[in-house]
């Protein structure tokens, strides 16, 4: 085999750039429609499921090493301040108190671009002060409340809207608000001028809360110069990198490990506070160090959906969308980036004329996170609502109209041809599927007298394309089983399933003789689980990785059986030759302690193709006029990803996606008390997630039509599709329902009552 | 304090502090990490585990509470490599995700069959609603009681 560069240009979250990695060997081509896959497409149950329903799955949080100390951290109760003196003598008097750090005796370690974990200037409400290593974690949070903190209480701001004020509270040097996007099309300014119809709304989008429930944590442990790191991670190399870049120390001194994690929806990208401060205590204090975080603080420092504050210009000429334009402001709180949500404005719909503006707002609260589709949730709320309102004030029907601007066989933004591009029928399906005829444009009668029924529908468009680097090992047995070896992770979407789906059909196995093994920084490199892009990224690399052990296999039977390679194939664990089967094992039985080990590597996207998926759900909905309440009866979920590994899993993830859609659309808001710029409701009792109750019938469709360009799997992702259009569906329901639109989210039994008040 | 209790059947005594909760207790004093500590204040049913029968969130339970009392969880469902019904169904229809929930919910099923040998959906979602699952593997875990509780019958 040999290493070759590639250059390649990678979308990850909207944003596509350049990438270099190695790859080697050769590429194959993608399965075609007579490939006869028997394992691959099919439905299967999870090869982690026993772990997973016994208690036997060890995630970060159940890593209890002997001796281990437990970490409890002092947080910020203002919004904004200068740390002036830290006394932390009564902390450390406290029995079974071993150490404490704060700004004043905290070594250098560098996060994230500044010099120390501890700020002199904390910015928001939780931002770490000190943390405490004890011998239990009761005594850690009895000796924080010891910890006397002197403050110097500095002006904040806490709100976005307030924030965007020429006259607010400057946070930096720089203004508050900065441009971190933009696209211009056509010509806007005249296309409004000869245009029939103009509706312009502003939206509002609520900061939604991840609420993993497994917080983030991290466990590290020293053995002399060797630092090993359990976290809860999508991303055991990105662990890596903060470790390596904070404590400066090689990549062969750190090894980071996640073999379960409980949940990340895009929060768990790489080190955090507390996984620098957990490695330092365990090398200061020679004992393994436990860092987990509470509810509460993981409601405050661990990243959140960036509020948005959105307007909506739309014109019509006749009865084509003639042009838009989308501002939009996110509240990043303490970040340093925000997700576009101009993203599906500029590529999902053909709109000749286009303005898109999207800007970073800093606040006093705590950094936004990567939550599922981060950008795109808000963005098509604003976008797929304004389509409507245009619809309505034509007369038309909201479905017939998008209808007509689904046809570029383009990507509007980068002008390349999609590869594929199923969004018409994913418009049939669910049309059927919810039964759009029984929609009325003033809404019908719902079960009650004062339920008012209504529905609505939204697209989704995003990448999911995949991208190296990625890499994988097959490990095959002489006894015919084999492992996959891969640094991803598993973080609930079923990737280890996916994957022995893909090493048993190319390997030959059954999937029972398939182990896989992830998340640990000890195998090759993999992307982080976020972007809807392991499968289409880790999939391939594992692919070839089984062809490579497969092709070694054949030679090395071919030697022992003297029969040419070509003359033998493998099928469910057995070497066939000229129609005679004899076992891999037996095969292989009389060559001791051999390993056959196959390399697969992620190759680059094919050049000049726009990979994309594209998606549309329908929702039926009941809303009661009396208490404003909704209530979802029925969602209808279609995606066009390119293949579908495994129904079983895929379908799930669609579910999942579509409830975590529902509390962005009807319950989840994050709300902070201006005055004190505190969040009021950091815990499961206040922030309202979905129950068990809240679930609507839900329906899952795929068009599952392999996508040969992608890459050799023909699967693109499927991570964050079937969130992306769930609130604007739930949206144009409630207002096809009740004749009145609610432009914030969540849509609140407040915010209905409010709208119907207004009527 | 010592806390004489019986759990998963075998009879132990911890010696805990008098605000220590069950949960911890199972964690931390006796190594049972099935149940796990996900809001730690009696909202989201991930510690949920039987206490004489009855489905408790143990974070919210004191371990000296539990004085004499049987205490069930996850880890002693299974006999060696067979599985109890309920996590049959779980794993047949694909009811969890990141599966950090699912101990509390499978706990929370396993009450109500025992109670219920034949539960409607109504009752299932009665039985569950206090479990909270952040993936959204709702619609599955009302499957897999449903069936798990078919099978069980058919025993």
């Amino acid at each position: 085999m040999s290493i070759k560069v590639v250059r390649t240009k990678s979308e990850f979250e909207g944003t596509i750039s350049e990438e270099t990695a190695l790859v080697d060997g050769k590429d194959l081509a993608a399965w075609g429609a007579d490939a006869g896959l028997s394992i691959v497409g099919r439905r299967r149950t999870r090869v982690d499921g026993i772990a997973r329903v016994t208690g036997r799955a060890r995630f970060t949080q159940d890593v209890y090493l002997p001796g281990m100390l437990h970490v409890r951290v002092l947080r910020s109760p203002y919004p904004r301040a200068r740390v002036r003196r830290v006394d932390a003598s009564r902390a450390e008097a406290l029995p079974g108190v071993r150490a404490v750090l704060h700004r004043f005796n905290a070594p250098q370690a560098t996060f994230r671009g500044e010099e120390t974990i501890f700020r002199d200037e904390v910015r928001f409400v939780g931002d770490e002060v000190a943390a405490v290593a004890a011998d239990t974690e009761e005594t850690a949070a009895a000796a924080v409340r010891l910890i006397e903190v002197e403050y110097e209480v500095l002006p904040f701001v806490a709100d976005l809207e307030e924030a965007m004020r020429e006259d607010a509270t400057r946070l930096d040097e720089k203004d508050n608000v900065t441009e971190s996007g933009r696209l211009d099309r056509g010509d806007v300014k005249r296309a409004f001028g000869d245009a029939s119809v103009v509706v312009e709304s502003t939206y509002r989008t609520s900061t939604q809360l991840h609420n993993s429930l497994e917080t983030h944590g991290a466990v590290a442990r020293w053995d002399g110069d060797e630092l090993t790191v359990w976290e809860s991670t999508q991303h055991v190399f990105g662990v890596r990198e903060g470790l390596r870049t904070a404590l400066r120390i090689p990549y062969s001194d750190i090894r980071v490990l996640c073999d379960y994690m409980g949940g990340g929806f895009g929060s768990k990208g790489g080190a955090g506070k507390y996984t620098i401060i957990a490695a330092l205590f365990a090398r200061q204090l020679g004992a393994p160090v436990r860092c987990v975080l509470t509810r509460d603080e993981e409601n405050l420092a661990a990243g959140n959906r960036s509020a948005t504050y959105q307007t909506v210009k739309i014109a019509a000429r006749g009865n084509r969308i003639h042009a838009i334009e989308h501002l939009s402001w996110s509240n990043a709180g303490q970040g340093r980036w925000v997700a576009d949500p101009t993203g599906p404005t500029n590529g999902l719909y053909d709109i000749p004329h286009l303005r898109t503006r999207s800007y970073k707002v800093v606040t006093s609260l705590g950094a936004l996170a990567s939550f599922r589709a981060p950008g795109y949730v808000e963005g098509t709320f604003a976008l797929d609502q304004a389509i409507d309102e245009l619809a309505e004030r034509i007369g038309e029907d909201p479905l017939a109209l998008r209808r007509r601007h689904i046809g570029l066989r383009s990507d509007p933004v980068t002008g390349l041809r999609y590869s594929l591009k199923r969004l018409a029928a994913c418009y049939d399906v669910g049309e059927k599927e919810i039964g759009w005829g029984h929609r009325k444009p003033e809404g019908t009668r719902g079960s009650a007298p004062h339920r008012r029924r209504g529905y609505g529908m939204a697209s989704q468009l995003w990448g999911g394309s995949g991208l190296p680097p990625a890499y994988a090992t097959v490990h095959l047995n002489p006894d015919g089983t084999a492992v996959l070896r891969c640094g991803t992770q598993d973080i609930g979407t079923g990737t280890r399933t996916v994957l022995a789906q893909i090493v048993a059909e190319e390997l030959g196995l059954a999937l029972g003789d398939v182990r896989v093994e992830l998340g640990d920084t000890n195998s090759q490199y993999a992307p982080i689980s976020a972007g809807s892009l392991t499968v289409a990224s880790v999939g391939p690399a594992v692919r070839l990785a089984a062809k490579d052990a497969r092709m070694q296999l054949l030679d090395a039977a071919s030697g022992l059986l003297e029969v040419g390679a070509t003359e033998l194939r493998i099928e469910r664990g057995a070497v066939i030759s000229k129609g005679r089967r004899t076992p891999i094992g037996d095969v292989l039985g009389e060559v001791k302690d051999f390993t056959v080990i196959g390399k697969g590597s992620r190759f680059p996207n094919p050049e000049g193709v726009s990979l994309k998926t594209f998606g549309a759900h329908f929702a039926q909905v009941e809303v009661d006029v009396r208490t404003g309440e909704v209530f979802v009866e029925h969602v209808v979920a279609v995606h066009d990803i390119g293949r579908v590994i495994n129904p079983l899993t895929a379908t799930s993830q669609v579910e999942g996606g579509v409830i975590q859609g529902l509390g962005f659309a009807l319950s989840e808001e994050r709300i902070v008390d201006r005055p004190t710029g505190r969040v009021v409701n950091g815990n499961l009792e206040g922030y309202k997630v979905p129950t068990i109750r809240d679930t609507p019938k839900i329906t899952v469709k795929f068009i599952d039509d392999p996508d040969p360009k992608a890459n050799n799997i023909g699967a693109k992702g499927l991570g964050e599709p079937p969130i992306i259009p769930l609130p604007a569906a739930i949206a144009n329901a409630v207002a096809n329902a009740i004749g009145v639109r609610v432009r914030t989210a969540p849509i609140t039994r407040q915010r209905v009552l409010e709208a119907l008040s207004l009527q | 304090m010592d806390v004489r209790l019986e759990i998963n059947g075998d009879r132990v005594s911890v010696h805990v502090p008098p605000h220590r909760t069950l949960l911890d207790t199972l964690r931390e004093t006796l190594g049972l990490t099935g149940a796990k500590r996900v809001c730690d204040e009696g909202t989201c049913g991930a510690c949920t585990v039987l206490l004489d029968g009855d489905p408790v969130y143990s974070c919210m339970t004191l371990a000296v509470a539990c004085e004499g009392k049987g205490v069930r969880t996850v880890e002693g469902l299974s006999r060696g490599a067979k599985l109890h019904p309920i996590q049959e169904a779980f794993i047949e229809h694909d009811a969890f995700q990141c599966g950090f929930c699912t101990p509390g919910q499978i706990m929370s099923c396993v009450a109500l069959l025992e109670r219920v040998p034949r539960p409607t959906s109504e009752d299932v979602l009665r039985a569950v609603s206090g479990n909270l699952c952040r993936c959204g593997a709702y619609p599955n875990i009302v499957a897999a009681a449903l069936s798990a509780a078919k099978a069980g019958s058919g025993r």
